[in-house]
């Protein structure tokens, strides 16, 4: 066991790991998020799609000893100070980005560093940079959708309903 | 996963030191060993990670135009860094898996690993860039070795790769549906004294060079240069996703595209 | 006006805050105090009689609490069948045991073979790799003509052949369909393969059980679409529990489509291990084990023959399928090549005669389950394929063919034992040429071909049955259970209710739309009422959500729950207002006084039921009712779909440019959940369209045994969708009017696909008649090069 120190979500946490544990099982068993999800086992779905020093990465494809001192977000932070939902979790609400919910996770994470990078991405700017998060209820329709919204696009127009 | 230490030195000589144990193995950015871990197809006895190697991070160009990357650097990184000194590079790295996976896959884990439908491998080739190591420079022609076969020692680490700029280059890929992988990936690479085009993803020995192609538009660089050209089918991969038949015919179209992405 | 509110409003779906926060609660996300961990050794091959397992070396190994083997399940069930299908010759279904861990012989790859139960995961894996198998591998049965063959390799050794049941539906007199076909102006013939999948929701399977040993209660917590299903399978066929000692919780569930349906082994083992081993007993999928564990979809292989006259009328159809279904009988395989699929071959049109003939075939594979839309996206990529190619041979209209031969009276009895209520093809069709902007489409072709693609546009039109009933007729047609639905609407005394229902949300918004069906009813606020669903410990009973069923179905026991509690509502007013019962009306939350300005609030009648101080004599106190719900029918939801496409000439990549899709579903409660429902579906059948194949090698090995070869569809493999949910015939026997929508995108969409792959090649100069699902790249090449 070697203890592991980071920041997850603004909260300065340590916890004693092998070398083998993943960065998805540090934060689901050890830290209790759950809301990081794990869909497969060859880094494809992308539900486990964190934050690691602003990036995104899929933490059950990273060690957590990797992430040693390293600042990582989750869903469970993402929110906005006083609870409401923030504009892209919103967005997903307000456009029924989301169904049975198990992907959502990563999509709001993968959406975020999309959005950080390219602030106002096209449809398939969008497509494209969601190409490492799997879903398999929405057809995606709603979550482009939503995705674009956040960034202040009118999807409505693009997406004829 | 089979149980493994772990470390992560902070420099070249302490990795170097580290794989020396019985059984370390170096962990690039995971994105294949990780995977591979989980199935317990390897078992190593521990990781020495390179990602804390400030050393072995960043593009540059040097004083001969050339370019190198760190071999820690991620796809992502080259993307970005690389994209106006070679341009074609960092398209290449741009599209090797998603974004979250290029922020974490690094080039050197990359050609160390030689996946056969890896991109990578053929930019180095194609590139006739040279893979530098903690012991010596391999050129790309004398590097890959077959599927997942490389000319490198046990721990021996690839701390960076120069790249020879090209006039002009082009990477075409055509995507394997489920894994993003290069079904065919084509990259293609004129210089001065020559073209070289080099195949990954179509053929049983992994990255190789299209030699007859590379003749046909040294001599005359357009497309219909290509055209009586055809790739022998037989040693090409013929799965699920695509036949012999189809990879071979696909070489010829992702490298007649590379050639009209050029001119 | 769209309504912001109730009944047809695209209220906002409040489990999203949940979701979106990360505050889902998901099987894996339960732990419980002092658990242990299974990992399951499987079969690596797919053929193979069991000699010995020596598990003495894994027991020692550190950590371990417990190895399993079948040996320790030869007093238990196995896992049951949930539907006795009588063959044409009324012989019953060949029906193989199926236990919960490998006897005697491994028939897939992934077959269980023993279980270790150990402190951590990585310890059981550990200590499985110590056990020492001794297994000759026989040759697998894979090809399903030369599975019926006489003579070959036995799957199960007990049966007689490989063959589980050679089933006939619709005209059994084979001379009288050979003279329909003899006596036709044209017939067209297809051959054609219904590519397997896998369901991959993206929540791998997980069952967490544990035993109380002071109570002799157990509970098992398990990723299902059905609670009490489950509960009833394990406790009376497989483990042979009290019922009352059982609860089952399916918490929140990343996606089911079908798959998530069925009792399987390991919530048996789970549930039976944490007695054995005195701990509770936790156990995850991992997507490989997915790959090889969770039940598969389709796998058909068939020809079918469609008869014209010389006026283009269908006068005759008939087809003949070999139906996979794996290994072992899974909860309701037998069912979806049969009821689920032969009944749905009439489609849209007034075929008069048509035969069906089905085999089912055991094989050295996983086993074959429903999977969205079961049976009827077999059925519909059959018929929609075969008129499509009939349309082509004799130079007609697609549509015009289509709209030729379409039903226009209803009701209508089909040739294959279904009687359609309701529908409006024609009208359904008209909106499809409106939305899809066929009149553009030659414009559109153009622009392709002068950017050297070849377009092509696919028409589809479906019909499916949903809500699978009533039971006395499914019990008649071989069905072990019935397939009604229950509510209870349970009112508290401030007026705020909650509705515990059989229906089980996976996705579909059932915790949204439900409310606003009794919200409405009552007139309150929507945020007053919740559902309760997914545990036997809180619901009467339910079968669960799948078939599009939910809404239809137990939507409706909750309407007639809701029903009574407004009846003995108003008799509590009445006695408030001092009125007739008979003049009591409810509207917008107030009862009142017909003709009067009398009224009392919803809060006020409920505060009375509980506190009864002015209270009628003659009525209980309390607002709670149930009800149960069998209905009289199937819905009919139907639809037409159009896809363009275009085709690189140079590579054969197919891309999808236009994707529009007309559904008639009746009434619809939430616009906004059933076009999402509709998306989905669409992304998947494109996906098996394009993309999706799970492929065996020659020795029954797993080809697209992980996300590496298994092509899931992606955001950049599919367009925006357009959906027009305008025309609607509602249903006419329940009480909502209500059709069902959940799995119409699935069936509807992937002849479309194909059909528009088609139009392109041939309106590029190639003859191709037909190419199997998915039409990858390689296989288009392959076509336009032959």
């Amino acid at each position: 066991m070697t203890q592991v120190s980071m920041t997850v979500n603004g909260k300065s946490v340590s916890g004693d790991v092998e070398g083998r544990t993943l960065l998805s099982s540090f934060l689901r068993d050890h830290l209790s998020l759950t809301g990081t999800h794990v869909g497969c086992d060859t880094a494809q779905c992308g539900a486990c799609v964190v934050h690691v020093n602003g990036e995104a990465v899929k933490s059950c494809n990273m060690l957590a000893l990797e992430a040693d001192g390293a600042d990582v977000g989750t869903i469970e932070g993402q929110a906005n100070p006083d609870g409401s939902l923030n504009v892209i979790q919103q967005a997903f609400q307000d456009h029924h980005g989301l169904q049975c919910g198990f992907c959502t996770p990563g999509m709001v994470m993968s959406a975020a560093a999309l959005l950080k990078e390219n602030p106002r991405p096209t449809e398939a700017e969008i497509r494209k940079y969601l190409e490492g998060n799997l879903c398999r209820c929405t057809g995606y329709h709603n979550i482009v959708k939503a995705i674009m919204a956040a960034s202040g696009q009118d999807a409505g127009k693009i997406a004829a309903e | 996963m089979y149980s493994f230490e772990f470390e992560k030195p902070s420099t070249i000589a302490d990795a170097v030191a580290a794989l020396g144990a019985e059984d370390a193995q170096a962990l690039g950015g995971g994105q294949t060993l990780i995977p591979t871990l989980k199935q317990r197809l390897a078992a190593p006895s521990a990781l020495i990670s390179l990602s804390g190697i400030a050393e072995m991070k960043g593009v540059c160009v040097n004083d001969d135009g050339s370019v190198s990357v760190g071999g820690a650097t991620t796809h992502a990184t080259v993307a970005s860094e690389a994209a106006g000194s070679y341009p074609a590079l960092a398209a290449l790295a741009g599209q090797i898996g998603d974004p979250a996976v290029r922020n974490r896959g690094t080039i050197g884990g990359s050609i160390a690993n030689n996946d056969p439908a890896a991109c990578y491998p053929a930019g180095v080739l194609g590139s006739g860039a040279t893979i530098i190591t903690n012991t010596r420079e391999i050129a790309a022609d004398d590097f890959f070795e077959g599927m997942f076969s490389t000319a490198l020692d046990e721990g021996e680490i690839i701390t960076s790769v120069r790249f020879p700029v090209p006039q002009a280059a082009s990477y075409q890929k055509f995507l394997q549906p489920a894994s993003r992988f290069a079904l065919v990936g084509v990259y293609l690479a004129r210089f001065a004294d020559g073209v070289r085009v080099a195949v990954t993803g179509a053929s049983e020995d992994g990255v190789f060079r299209w030699t007859e192609a590379e003749q046909a538009l040294t001599k005359e660089f357009r497309p219909d240069a290509l055209m009586d050209l055809r790739i022998n089918p037989a040693n090409m991969i013929g799965d699920l996703h695509g036949s012999k038949d189809y990879r071979a015919h696909l070489v010829g179209v992702m490298t007649k595209r590379a050639v009209q992405a050029c001119v | 006006m769209p309504k912001d509110s109730g009944i047809g409003a695209s209220s906002k779906r409040r489990e999203d805050v949940r979701f979106l926060t990360g505050a889902g609660n998901y099987t894996d996300d339960i732990n419980v105090h002092g658990q242990a961990y299974v990992h399951f050794l499987r079969s690596d091959i797919a053929h193979g009689r069991i000699k010995s397992i020596d598990t003495s070396a894994a027991e020692t190994m550190p950590g371990v609490v417990k190895v399993f083997t079948g040996k320790d399940f030869e007093g238990v069930g196995g896992m049951p069948c949930g539907w006795e299908v009588t063959d044409k010759h009324g012989a019953p279904m060949q029906e193989p045991p199926h236990p919960i861990l490998a006897q005697g012989k491994v028939r897939h790859v992934g077959d269980p073979i023993a279980a270790v139960v150990a402190d951590s995961l990585e310890q059981a894996r550990d200590a499985a790799e110590a056990i020492e198998l001794d297994i000759e591998e026989l040759p697998a049965v894979l090809d399903m003509k030369a599975a019926a063959q006489e003579g070959a390799t036995l799957v199960h050794d007990d049966l007689k052949n490989n063959i589980c049941y050679d089933w006939q539906l619709g005209e059994a007199d084979d001379a009288k369909v050979n003279e329909v076909f003899a006596n036709a102006a044209h017939v067209t013939t297809l051959d054609l393969v219904n590519n397997r999948l896998v369901a991959n929701p993206m929540e791998p399977r997980v069952a967490v059980a544990e035993y109380n040993r002071g109570t002799e209660d157990y509970t098992l917590y398990t990723t299902s679409q059905n609670p009490h299903v489950i509960r009833l399978l394990m406790c009376a066929f497989v483990l042979g529990l009290p019922e009352h000692k059982v609860r089952v919780v399916a918490p929140d569930v990343g996606g089911g489509f079908g798959t998530k349906i069925f009792h399987y082994a390991e919530e048996a083992f789970c549930t039976f291990a944490a007695k054995a081993c005195g701990r509770p007993v936790k156990w995850t999928a991992s997507r490989s084990e997915a790959f090889m564990s969770d039940a598969q979809g389709r796998d058909h292989v068939s020809t079918i023959e469609l008869a014209l006259d010389a006026d283009n009328n269908f006068i005759g159809l008939r087809t003949n399928t070999y139906a996979n279904l794996g290994a072992y009988l899974s909860t309701f395989s037998s069912s979806v090549p049969t009821w689920l699929h032969g009944t749905l071959m009439a489609g849209n049109y007034k075929t008069p005669v048509i035969q069906v003939n089905v085999k089912a075939m055991f094989t050295n594979t996983v086993p074959v389950d429903a999977y969205r839309g079961a049976g009827r996206p077999e059925a519909t990529f059959q018929l929609e394929r075969v008129v499509d190619k009939a349309a082509r041979e004799l130079g007609v209209d697609p549509i015009a063919l289509r709209r030729q031969n379409f039903i226009t009276q209803f009701p209508y009895d089909t040739p294959v034992a279904l009687t359609y209520d309701t529908g409006d093809y024609n009208g359904t069709m008209d909106k499809l040429e409106v939305a899809a902007d066929l009149a553009g489409f030659a414009a559109r072709r153009t622009e392709s071909e002068a950017k050297g693609k070849l377009r092509g546009l696919g028409i589809n039109c479906y019909i499916e049955a949903c809500g699978i009933a009533p039971s006395n007729i499914v019990g008649m047609l071989g069905a072990r259970a019935g397939l009604y639905d229950a509510a209870t609407v349970r009112v508290n005394a401030t007026g705020s209710i909650s509705v515990m229902v059989g229906a089980h949300s996976h996705g579909q918004g059932h915790e949204t739309a439900f409310p606003q069906v009794v919200a409405d009813m009552i007139g309150i606020d929507e945020s007053m009422v919740e559902i309760v669903h997914g545990d036997t410990s809180k619901i009467p009973f339910g079968m669960g959500t799948y078939g599009s069923r939910s809404l239809a179905v137990c939507g409706s026991a909750m309407v007639k729950a809701t029903e009574k509690v407004i009846e003995k509502a108003k008799k509590i007013a009445a006695h408030l207002l001092e009125a007739s019962e008979a003049d009591i009306e409810l509207k917008d939350g107030q009862f009142s006084v017909a003709g009067t300005d009398k009224s009392v609030a919803w809060g006020d009648v409920t505060l009375t039921a509980y506190v009864p101080h002015n209270y009628p004599l003659e009525v209980e106190p309390g607002l709670e009712e149930t009800a149960f719900y069998d209905p009289a029918n199937f819905t009919f939801p139907a639809g037409a779909y159009a896809c363009e496409v275009e085709v690189d000439p140079e590579t054969g990549q197919v891309t999808i440019e236009k994707f529009t899709a007309a559904d008639d579903f009746g009434n619809i409660i939430n616009p906004m959940i059933v076009d999402g429902q509709v998306h989905g579906g669409i992304g998947q059948g494109i996906g098996q369209a394009l993309l999706e194949n799970c492929a065996y090698d020659e020795n029954g090995q797993l080809l697209s045994a992980s996300f590496m070869d298994y092509a899931m569809p992606r955001a950049d493999d599919v367009p925006f969708y357009e959906v027009d949910h305008s025309s609607q015939t509602p249903c006419t026997h329940n009480p909502l009017g209500v059709k069902g929508c959940g799995e119409a995108g699935a069936i509807g969409s992937p002849p479309a696909v194909v059909n528009a792959v088609l139009d392109a090649l041939n309106s590029g100069g190639k003859s191709v008649d037909h190419i199997d699902m998915p039409v990858s790249p390689s296989r288009v090449w392959a076509a336009m090069n032959s």
